[in-house]
């Protein structure tokens, strides 16, 4: 798989993070609008690839590019990039709509056009009203929708999702999962999704990253990857 | 986790601090080091057998205070625990917290009323036919005092210990017929003992230093501790060689102690217990359920007579003529500056602290400035242990002098020493608090750029504010109390309540004292529980900012 330099949204070249004893290395390209599924064993290094991309950690060597440009040096924020973690995406304190303004303006100046902006978000992931609700009171499967929702006002080219849909019930799961697809389909943005579950990764993605001891053993489109079963880790991650 | 514009300041702030906390500590210690005057005595004669004698007393006042105070801990504490049902046992627990947040001052003339020449006891005695009146002055009396403060200390750790044993201890306890004295050597005694190096070093420590009960009950330089010696060379006897000698004494004293306790406590135990209900199935018969209940009553009549003695006197004193005396406004009035002052500058120094700590150690490998600066930072807040209030004022006090009249820094010097003081507490407050709050918001504000100002307005004030009031007013009670610092300097314009408090004892005005001690004690009392954190704090601490 070698696109274009114009289509490559991610493009990590050797990176190198050092955590204590271990080492990861990362080196891949990934292509605008797809949805790329990362996965592979505990441990393996996922989450440090994600926070890579989105700055929260600092390669110790390698360059990383975002949409063509070197983004060493750039806070988290100053990147195309939202980013959805596993829980804690709202802040507890503050009602749904405030939480969901924070990705227009961190600031919280909001007109009357970011309070539409914010409605329609709320819209579109199916919570139209639940602005004044505080998000102790939500289910989990909402929270992670009102981030969602953020992560839609917030307009960037880049999602990352570390493990969305894990601390939620089978039954939510795949509503979640296809509520991305459908914002997927009408954004055109670019995905990298955290699953544990061979199940997320048939239903939505293009292509899996997989690792292996801080490698990127396979990145292949889906379908190739599902048969993929003689590469033993593989095999393990797919039950077989 | 925050922007890299914000890391610096919050470093360079931090930084800041750290330097400002060891140049004011440094050039106290450098002053006593370097002190030179025509005629000073040199070390032969420094450590002379006054001195010895001052840190022999001190190490045995706080030997016996430690022993006394866990041995009476002891029975109290399994008392508390078989007696779950035991009425007001909540109160109980709660009137022990009490001597904690109670100046030492108003305690001292607590138990000057019950045990003191004119004091209830004494009085019984007579009454009964006995003549030789008991004295609380002297090495007893600190004793007594150190007891009051301590023996509730230990029991409730010791109870928290004990609460912390697993219900089916006492299922196969009861299961297998132990008796209470089995019962008491398999499973109560190997808890408490864990926990005994800690507690008696806690307690050893917290009497060693202690200063303002052994200048107001020792009652001589018979009984006489480093830092009250350190008082007297400096204030009456005018003698700095002779305090320079005692401070040097005081600090190796402190600095052996907080390596022993270091070394013998392996696991720091928080340890406030009353939380979760375990059943225990002995202490049910008459005999066990008669002594326990005679333990615990013992215990109370214990804290809660001198509590009562300074309430009873209080409000017999003319509490109106008092609080319309100017000198008593004006030394409100100070104390009150001085407490907010210090208070407010303890908690932000401390923030920004534990901030610029969590800020250097964020990057996987930080560099070795930045480990220093953390080191550094964490150690400064345990230094005042090691440097004690009295030690830091006579530094500060040869330093200035050649300055002018050292009145004139007093209402400075006072309000750092006490922001020093109240370091090791709100760090402790703070330190735990901020570091969840971070783990849960850090990456979230970051990732959405919300730094400074708005993160602050939006996510911290209302994620740290209990915590943060908590510790504001817990620095404010121990500043508002505080007799150690002001001793040294006070003076006819530098007067604080404690101060005042303490001259009209000196000089007879006990009603006067008696009316002060009640407002000092209850304003204190309230700041100090307002700023503990409850029973239920790991509950509240859980409804956290982030979902």
């Amino acid at each position: 798989m070698s696109p274009p330099e114009t289509d490559i949204a991610v493009r990590l070249s050797g990176v190198r993070v050092q955590f204590g004893q271990t080492e990861l290395h990362f080196d891949c390209a990934i292509g605008k609008g797809q949805i790329v599924a990362v996965t592979g064993a505990s441990g393996s290094g996922k989450s440090t690839l994600l926070n890579v991309i989105a700055g929260f950690e600092t390669p110790d060597a390698g360059t990383v590019g975002i949409l063509g440009d070197d983004v060493a040096g750039r806070d988290p924020a100053e990147r195309p990039v939202s980013v959805i973690f596993q829980e804690h995406n709202l802040f507890a304190h503050l009602d749904v709509a405030t939480n969901i303004g924070l990705g227009i303006d961190p600031a919280l100046k909001l007109g009357v056009k970011e309070k539409a902006k914010i409605a329609s978000a709320l819209l579109r992931v199916g919570l139209e009203g639940f602005g004044k609700r505080l998000p102790p009171t939500l289910s989990g499967g909402e929270r992670q929708r009102v981030a969602l929702a953020r992560a839609l006002v917030r307009c960037k080219p880049i999602l990352l999702l570390d493990e969305p849909f894990a601390a939620l019930d089978p039954g939510l799961r795949a509503g979640m999962s296809n509520l991305i697809l459908d914002l997927h389909r009408q954004e055109g943005n670019t995905i990298l999704i955290i699953t544990h579950h061979p199940d997320d990764v048939r239903l939505l993605a293009d292509s899996v990253l997989f690792l292996d001891k801080g490698r990127i053993l396979l990145h292949e489109p889906t379908a190739q990857f599902l048969e993929h079963t003689d590469v033993s880790a593989v095999a393990r991650f797919l039950g077989r | 986790m925050i922007n890299r514009m914000e890391r610096r300041w919050t470093l360079a702030a931090g930084a800041l601090c750290l330097g400002g906390i060891l140049l004011f500590v440094c050039l106290a210690a450098a002053a006593l080091l370097a002190f030179d005057e025509p005629g000073s005595a040199n070390d032969g004669v420094l450590f002379d057998a006054y001195v010895w004698r001052v840190a022999r007393f001190t190490l045995l006042q706080a030997s016996l205070s430690a022993l006394l105070s866990i041995l009476f801990a002891i029975p109290v504490a399994r008392a508390l625990a078989r007696q779950a049902a035991f009425p007001g046992r909540v109160w109980i627990i709660r009137l022990m917290a009490l001597p904690l947040g109670l100046p030492a001052l108003v305690a001292a003339l607590g138990l000057i009323g019950i045990w003191g020449r004119q004091g209830v006891l004494n009085t019984a005695l007579v009454a009964v036919g006995l003549d030789q009146p008991v004295s609380i002055y002297g090495l007893s009396g600190i004793l007594v005092a150190h007891v009051f403060f301590n023996m509730p200390l230990a029991a409730r750790l010791m109870l928290g210990g004990l609460e912390r044993i697993p219900g089916e201890y006492w299922l196969v306890g009861a299961n297998l017929g132990m008796r209470p004295v089995s019962i008491f050597r398999f499973i109560e005694w190997p808890v408490i003992r864990g926990l005994l190096p800690g507690i008696a070093g806690l307690i050893f420590m917290l009497c060693a230093t202690s200063f303002t009960l052994v200048l107001t009950l020792g009652g001589g330089p018979a009984a006489s501790t480093i830092e009250v010696a350190i008082y007297q060379a400096l204030r009456f006897d005018f003698d700095p060689p002779r305090a320079i000698a005692l401070s040097m004494l005081q600090i190796s004293v402190t600095t052996a102690l907080l390596i022993a306790i270091r070394l013998l406590t392996p696991t720091a135990d928080e340890g406030h217990g009353g939380g979760r209900k375990v059943r225990r199935f002995d202490g049910r018969s008459r005999f066990g359920r008669v002594g326990d209940g005679l333990v615990i009553v013992l215990a109370v009549l214990f804290l809660a007579l001198p509590l009562g003695s300074v309430v009873s006197s209080g409000l017999r004193a003319d509490l109106v003529k008092l609080a319309s005396d100017p000198m008593v406004q004006r030394a409100l009035l100070t104390s009150i500056v001085i407490a907010l002052a210090s208070c407010l500058l303890c908690v932000l120094s401390a923030a920004l602290m534990i901030r610029a700590r969590q800020a250097a150690l964020s990057s996987r490998r930080p560099a070795v400035f930045l480990r220093g600066l953390s080191a550094g930072i964490f150690a400064s807040s345990s230094l005042v242990l090691l440097v004690p209030p009295v030690v830091l004022g006579a530094g500060w006090f040869l330093l200035l002098r050649p300055l002018g009249d050292v009145a004139r820094f007093a209402p400075l010097l006072v309000i750092l020493i006490n922001t020093l003081m109240a370091l090791p507490f709100v760090y402790r407050v703070l330190e735990p608090a901020m570091a969840t709050h971070t783990a849960r918001t850090a990456r979230l504000a970051v990732s959405l750029g919300l730094g400074g100002w708005h993160r602050w307005r939006l996510i911290d004030w209302p994620g740290l504010r209990r915590p943060l009031l908590m510790a504001l007013s817990f620095a404010c009670a121990l500043s508002l109390g505080d007799l150690g610092a002001v001793a040294l300097f006070g003076s006819q314009d530098m007067v604080t309540l404690p101060w005042l408090l303490y001259s009209r004892m000196a000089g007879y005005r006990s009603t006067d004292a008696a009316g002060l001690a009640l407002f000092l004690g209850l304003v204190c009392l309230v700041l100090t529980i307002a700023g503990t954190p409850r029973a239920g704090a790991d509950d509240t601490r859980s409804k956290d900012v982030t979902a």
